[in-house]
């Protein structure tokens, strides 16, 4: 133990100083208990992605990237001793993907000056780059994921969804009650009925939830689950015959294991995307050649090409464009924790560099600003076809609808300014 | 030829009362209390104190407050992880300001210093403790357990739903806002690690000398009548209303302060399911039987036991390095061949004995498992993935759970106590 804290120690030392041996990108990882299901696929995407940059391109800019893996299990208390682990290796980026976790380490990142990336989970209030220096939440969030529900139950609708019944099943936390603000905001705007349905962690209990919702017939039924709880869910709506096309998951609730488990009887859920499906994409044959057959695959290598490996995927491509820009303009490979954060702040996406990077049309074009940190918000809508037993993008990425969503990330960032005494940039 | 009371002479009764009565255990404690106080502030940094200092300080405290009740009182209880989600929920509302509506007008406290908002936390606590100890009047044992698990659960419950609690955030989290003592930031995020951990340790310290002196005393000597058989004792003239319902405000009182510093200095924003569900319980109540029932010593040990093996076990399984120094690479060849060697002997040991522990099979696990933790120390970590490691660790604290229960129930307490004994003799046991 002794020489692990020397080691320690000295990694402290020289994440200050300009000598490092590689580019660190800390994957606070789950692969035990009830969100594993998640967990998994995203990890072996995000160890995934670097490690066929390692192979392929030699790292990023010359630099090997390295994933130091820690196992959260989803819990707060061993996400922060994973925090106070790697961060002294000089960690560049952190991605827990938990909100529980992310809440605990927006304080601790900004007074430690290391960037904060929550692809679509988190705290959305976060976009506001005018209050939270170091935390981003491009290229979407939740409230622009309900937003994006609700616009497909429009279109469906024939633009009118007044007087229809929307229950929201959410998972009775922190990242569960977030859209119910909006989705409040959005009720009054069009004129449906909202009524909200908690589960509680880990959402293995569902019956009364879904009787009420068979007792009360809501038209649609939207979902905020994770781990466990959307197979449960889904497996239930299913048992009560609910119409799965009138049944829509977030991001988080619209993975292959999620509906396999009820098996047909899931056919047409649907669930909102903020990137594409499928493993048709040129990046696949590179990380098949340069991963795969190597051997090199993270966890049993058999989650390439499902939804959430594509998103760990994604989060991993972003994290290293962003490591690339901040090369660009600090005009030095060895970038630091302070460097990478501006590297993400001058983030720009466009459609010639997902191609160039074998991911044509995986996700959307954007570019992230000093006082946006959220991106663009557009999201689209997949759908399950349980006989190809394959996710169809149904839809494409549309926009949210900012006119709701903006005034109530301003009250919600300013509130957290007041409340911490933060003063706000980019004036 | 330690802790001997040979040459150590009492002139009063004072002295012979003393918590530690014997000199070299009287200086050993003191030489403990300077190390925690002087020594330990200016040698940790962040990692020590986050992942290892404040999560065994805290615990420590939720353990005495539940070995007050368990250990001492013999009521067996798994409120603890709502009993700790009321002491945060209050020290949060009173560090903020408490808020009173009444007839739709705001009545506001000022926000009050960190330090009393955990010590009324810890009140408040009290309070919620000793209206659910009321059931221990008439129902012992596994119905007991099971009230107090409705305790649990409704107070989660409670803390979901009622948006007071939280001030009306949206998440439903609460965040701990930066408070100071003497200017030196206490909460929030940009604290030193010497500054949580002394505050800590000192409210740690003093829980732990009010408890060792409270059970001592006649309180304590009701409760442990209580425990042992409860006719007898009132026969006796112990009142089991006052024993009991004091037993459980004390216990309630410590569990409060530690779920209070658990959510302003230790995590910082709580979220009451995932912090303070049915897990908090448990792990509280296997860190009172690990440690030892009705020692203040063994909350500690069980919490230290609890606390330090996961990290332990990160360190030697999962971490990996590249870079060795060569005198680490020679050392872990040795810890290597003597793992081996202590292997061999074990089998050799089975073959001879026919039987896993007699002889000297005990010695040699132990030696064994000493000599591969020492290898994979001084390797920087096995490297192994970091999925298995998190299973085997449930299965290692699982099955060390069931070999305490067997081999020795009354825990490291006892163990240390056999220690003691043996130590006072050694090196001339006849």
């Amino acid at each position: 133990m002794k020489t692990k804290l020397a080691t320690m120690a000295v990694a402290a030392v020289m994440a200050a100083g300009p000598v490092m041996a590689d580019l660190v990108f800390p994957s606070l990882s789950y692969r035990t208990g009830p969100y594993a299901a998640g967990g998994i696929p995203f990890a072996d995407g995000y160890a995934d992605y670097f490690t066929m940059l390692n192979e392929r391109d030699g790292g990023i800019g010359g630099i090997m990237t390295k994933v130091p893996e820690c196992e959260t299990g989803y819990n707060t208390e061993k996400g922060v001793e994973c925090y106070e682990s790697t961060k002294g290796e000089g960690a560049l980026v952190y991605q827990p993907l938990s909100t529980g976790i992310t809440y605990q380490l927006i304080p601790k990142v900004t007074a430690d000056g290391i960037p904060l990336h929550t692809m679509g989970y988190g705290r959305t209030s976060a976009a506001n780059g005018k209050v939270f220096s170091h935390v981003f939440n491009y290229p979407a969030n939740y409230w622009n994921g309900a937003s994006v529900a609700i616009n497909h139950l429009l279109e469906t609708n024939g633009g009118d969804i007044k007087g229809k019944k929307v229950a929201l099943v959410y998972h009775n936390s922190a990242y569960g009650k977030e859209p119910i603000r909006t989705l409040e905001e959005l009720s009054a705007k069009h004129g449906y009925e909202l009524s909200l349905l908690p589960v509680d962690h880990p959402g293995q209990e569902q019956k009364s939830q879904w009787l009420q919702i068979r007792r009360d017939k809501p038209d649609y039924v939207i979902m905020y689950g994770w781990g466990v709880m959307n197979q449960v869910a889904i497996q239930e709506a299913a048992n009560i015959r609910f119409n799965m096309e009138n049944f829509i998951g977030i991001w988080w609730s619209g993975a292959e294991h999620d509906v396999t488990p009820a098996g047909d009887a899931a056919n047409g859920y649907k669930s909102v995307t903020f990137h594409n499906v499928g493993s048709d994409f040129p990046v696949f044959d590179d990380i098949k050649t340069h991963v795969v057959d190597k051997g090199l695959a993270a966890g049993a290598g058999d989650q390439i090409g499902t939804v959430l490996y594509n998103r760990g995927m994604y989060a991993a491509m972003l994290a290293a464009e962003a490591a690339k820009t901040a090369q660009e303009i600090h005009g030095t490979a060895q970038i630091t924790p302070a460097m990478m954060r501006d590297g993400m702040e001058a983030l720009e996406i466009t459609e010639e560099k997902m191609t160039a990077l074998g991911m044509p049309n995986f996700g959307p074009s954007f570019a992230v600003s000093c006082e946006n940190h959220g991106g663009p918000g557009l999201g689209g809508i997949t759908q399950w076809n349980a006989a190809d037993k394959k996710w169809n993008l149904i839809s494409d990425f549309g926009p949210s609808d900012m006119d709701v969503i903006l005034p109530l990330i301003t009250a919600d960032s300013e509130a957290f300014a007041a409340e911490n005494n933060i003063e706000q940039r980019c004036n | 030829m330690f802790y001997r009371e040979a040459g150590d002479y009492k002139t009063s009764y004072q002295d012979d009362g003393q918590t530690f009565p014997i000199k070299f255990d009287r200086y050993r404690y003191y030489f403990v209390l300077f190390v925690a106080f002087a020594m330990v502030p200016f040698l940790i940094n962040d990692y020590w104190v986050n992942a290892i200092f404040l999560p065994f300080l805290i615990y420590s405290i939720a353990a005495i407050g539940l070995n007050i009740l368990v250990g001492y009182c013999g009521q067996v209880s798994l409120g603890t992880g709502g009993f700790m989600a009321v002491g945060a929920y209050a020290c949060y509302k009173f560090m903020t300001g408490l808020d009173i509506w009444i007839d739709g007008v705001q009545y506001a406290l000022p926000p009050i210093n960190i330090f009393f908002s955990v010590i009324l936390a810890g009140l408040v606590t009290a309070v919620v403790g000793v209206l659910f100890g009321l059931p221990s009047l008439r129902i012992k044992g596994f119905y007991l357990a099971v009230a107090t698990l409705a305790a649990q659960f409704f107070l989660v419950w409670l803390f979901n739903k009622w948006s007071w609690a939280y001030n009306y955030s949206a998440s439903g989290q609460i965040n701990a806002p930066e408070r100071e003592i003497f200017g030196v930031a206490i909460t929030g995020p940009s604290t030193d690690a010497w500054a949580t951990y002394l505050f800590c340790l000192v409210i740690a310290a003093l829980c732990a000398i009010v408890a060792r002196n409270l059970t001592r005393g006649a309180s304590g000597r009701k409760w442990m009548a209580i425990r042992d058989m409860d006719i007898a004792a009132e026969i006796i003239g112990v009142n089991p209303l006052k024993a009991k319902l004091s037993a459980f405000a004390v216990s309630s009182f410590y569990i409060g302060i530690a779920g209070a510093l658990f959510f302003a200095v230790y995590l910082g924003a709580v979220e009451v399911g995932e912090a303070f569900g049915i897990q908090k319980s448990f792990i509280v109540l296997f860190m009172v039987i690990i440690g030892g029932l009705g020692s203040i010593f063994g909350s500690f040990a069980g919490a230290a036991f609890l606390v330090l093996l996961p990290v332990l076990l990160k360190l030697m399984l999962a971490d990996s390095t590249d870079e060795i120094s060569g005198f680490s690479s020679v050392m872990s060849w040795v810890f290597l061949a003597a793992f081996a060697a202590a292997l061999v002997m074990l089998v050799i040991n089975i073959v001879r004995t026919r039987s896993l522990i007699a002889g000297a099979g005990v010695g040699w696990i132990f030696a064994s498992i000493a000599a591969f933790m020492a290898y994979a120390l001084t390797i920087g970590g096995m490297g192994w993935p970091t999925d298995i490691v998190a299973h085997l660790q449930l299965v290692i604290v699982g099955a060390l759970i069931i070999i305490f229960l067997i081999a020795e129930p009354h825990g490291l307490a006892q163990l240390w106590r056999v220690a003691k004994e043996k130590l006072r003799l050694w090196p001339f046991p006849h």
